[in-house]
């Protein structure tokens, strides 16, 4: 157990996967120097130039090479940058990775962990500060994981590599400095949520950074005399929905939060499959349908917090009471 | 080259009446369907490049990538297969003729994206040495395909960092519908590798001995550790883009001038020379033609896959939740 940032959590955690198997090896850009977020800090000196990769700003070669090395035994791991410099990477993505397998008959496997730093990077402005976990939902194939803790950055990180499957993995652009315990060794299995909270009125369903911000909402909430749950779903596709249901079944009421613009967004689907599976009264709450601004104001205008969980969250438990 | 051209002959008959596009509408009965991009006039590229090409090295392909995974050495009874969507196909029934691959013989994929399957190529390169594997990659692309950035950054990567790879530019005139000169600037695939430092060959694309003699150069200086190099294979588009495209939009007599050039006819007329019999030379396209008659057959009586393998090698973390 030590104490380590999400960004220090996560370099320690490819490095031990690098040690432990030579078929996992890392590309991106600006890898040699530790990654402009210090998520590979000494692998180049650990592992070497051969295995830690510095590439041209070449997003779709470098995806598309990582296809290509993990058809040919090895296994890949993807430094996108941003979301949003991973668009140009789309193809190499959702055309190639993601359909390989089925498309040739299950002749060939990718395993790969493609990083795309995600959410709003403060006053980094509109390409810069996108959540679009919910393209990546929608795409057979793929596996998609938010970390929201620096353990869980190791853990699920690890799983990632280990795991098999194209993984579009979405570490938050603004928790790369969060700092918790993490004990290397623990291991997580993807598609499992976990309980932030516990609570009895209502179950408030997130992932990445908006997981904090429901666990901040809860704790204003207990102020009106709500006692809500938070679940940390973690891994998006596939998502926990034994773990969902049965908060549903217990507090009869669900939210999700996230950062991600409402409309479309990863919540929709989660409330629609409550509606349709369980007794629980849904809702959702994200950001609107907006650009992200530069000026502190606009930024604001796209940001969720835990105030706005928390007001949606009482007027869910207010509504029927 | 007789294979390929009989396979293609035989893969466009079954397709007729098989795709909406140009004006037609899908019959029910064709055998192969959907697009079917057809390499007839262009055998004598893939013939010449993959002869110096061993079962380890790594193959990229396109979507007009018959050609290229029977000269590979894959099963052409099997490729007929996936054509026909059977279950016995390459890929289970899952691909068609746009996704044919035989990992077992380093044919990593034909590709429905123009110009995706370079950068698996380079991809396929730097794991090659990283592992040191005595083998090198080899990706063949279209002359549309120059025109997108994954070629230009696969230039980039390769010459940079000097991979095992052998670019091949099967330069057939025509970008889909539209010709690739009115839209391209600068001379093509060759002068744009040189401008990375690749040294690149132009070559009659029609004269399989010429193809045959530059790439074995080529995967020679490549095997020996030289990096990167690119041929620009000259030849031409006979058919339309798809098997139902009439290619209406070209000047016939560019097709006529073409067609004098065809590659089967010009290594026959080196045969004769060399003194084989116009009946030895008919042999070959006879057996071409027969086992190319059996693969459609077996295929018109092979299985569909299962409904089932719809659900099959997706993905595993995940598997069996599809809603």
């Amino acid at each position: 157990m030590a104490l380590m940032s999400y960004a220090a959590a996560a370099a320690a955690a490819l490095g031990e996967a690098m040690q432990a198997d030579p078929r996992v090896v890392a590309l991106g850009e600006d890898l040699g120097r530790g990654g402009i977020f210090g998520q590979y800090c000494g692998l180049r000196e650990r592992f070497g130039p051969d295995r830690v990769i510095d590439t041209p700003i070449s997003e779709a070669t470098i995806m598309g090479a990582a296809v290509g090395m993990a058809l040919t035994g090895l296994r890949p791991v993807v430094e996108l940058r941003v979301i949003d410099f991973a668009l140009c990477a789309m193809d190499e993505i959702v055309n190639q990775a993601a359909k390989n397998r089925y498309m040739f008959g299950g002749q060939g496997r990718v395993p790969c962990v493609i990083r795309m730093p995600s959410g709003i990077w403060s006053a980094s402005a509109a390409q810069h500060s996108q959540s679009l976990e919910a393209w990546f939902a929608a795409v057979p194939g793929l596996v998609v994981v938010a970390p929201s803790s620096a353990q869980d950055n190791a853990s699920l990180l690890r799983a990632a590599i280990e795991c098999g499957d194209p993984v579009a993995y979405f570490e938050h652009k603004e928790l790369w400095a969060a700092q918790g315990e993490v004990e290397l060794d623990a291991r997580v299995e993807l598609g499992r949520a976990r309980t932030l909270r516990t609570g009895r009125d209502l179950t408030i369903v997130s992932w990445s950074k908006a997981a904090l911000w429901s666990l901040e909402a809860a704790a204003l909430l207990t102020g009106d005399g709500i006692d809500a749950e938070v679940i940390d779903l973690r891994t998006l596709w596939p998502w926990d929905r034994a773990a969902v249901f049965e908060s549903a079944s217990r507090t009869g009421r669900v939210l999700v939060a996230h950062e991600a613009i409402q409309v479309a967004g990863f919540g929709a689907e989660i409330a629609a499959t409550l509606a349709e599976h369980t007794r629980a009264r849904v809702a959702r709450i994200g950001a609107p349908r907006i650009p992200v601004g530069y000026a502190p104001v606009l930024e604001q205008q796209a940001r969720l917090d835990a105030l706005r969980i928390a007001q949606k969250a009482r007027s869910l438990v207010g509504a029927e009471a | 080259m007789c294979r390929i051209r009989a396979f293609e002959d035989a893969a466009e008959a079954a397709s007729r009446g098989g795709v909406a596009a140009f004006g037609q509408l899908a019959g029910g009965d064709a055998m192969v369907r959907g697009p079917l991009h057809l390499s007839t006039g262009q055998e004598a590229t893939p013939t010449g490049v993959c002869a110096h090409l061993h079962p380890a090295d790594c193959l990229t392909s396109t979507h007009r990538g018959h050609g290229h995974t029977l000269a590979k050495g894959a099963s052409l009874e099997r490729m007929m297969h996936e054509l026909f969507g059977r279950a016995s196909g390459f890929c289970g029934g899952r691909g068609g003729s746009m996704h044919i691959a035989d990992f077992s013989v380093g044919m990593l994929g034909a590709n429905g994206v123009v110009a995706a399957g370079i950068a698996i190529a380079v991809g396929a390169a730097q794991s090659i040495r990283l592992q040191r594997k005595d083998a090198i990659a080899a990706t063949f692309f279209g002359d549309g395909a120059i025109n997108r950035g994954p070629f230009a950054e696969s230039l980039n990567w390769a010459a940079t960092f000097g991979l095992p790879l052998l670019f091949v530019c099967e330069d057939n005139h025509w970008s889909a519908t539209t010709p690739t000169a009115a839209v391209s600037a600068g001379e093509g695939a060759a002068a744009r590798a040189r401008a990375y430092g690749i040294e690149a060959f132009e070559v009659d694309g029609n004269d399989v001995e010429a193809v045959h003699e530059v790439a074995g150069r080529l995967v020679a200086a490549i095997r020996s550790g030289d990096g990167p190099k690119l041929l620009q294979s000259r030849t031409y588009r006979v058919k339309g883009h798809v098997s139902v495209d009439p290619a209406a939009y070209r000047d016939p007599a560019e097709l006529d001038a073409a067609l004098l050039r065809d590659p089967l006819a010009i290594t026959a007329g080196r045969l004769l020379l060399r003194g084989l019999s116009t009946d030895d030379i008919e042999r070959f396209a006879r057996a071409a033609r027969a086992e190319v008659a059996e693969a459609v057959e077996s295929a018109r009586a092979a299985a569909w896959p299962e409904a089932s393998a719809a659900f099959e090698s997706i993905q595993d973390t995940g598997a069996g939740q599809w809603h």
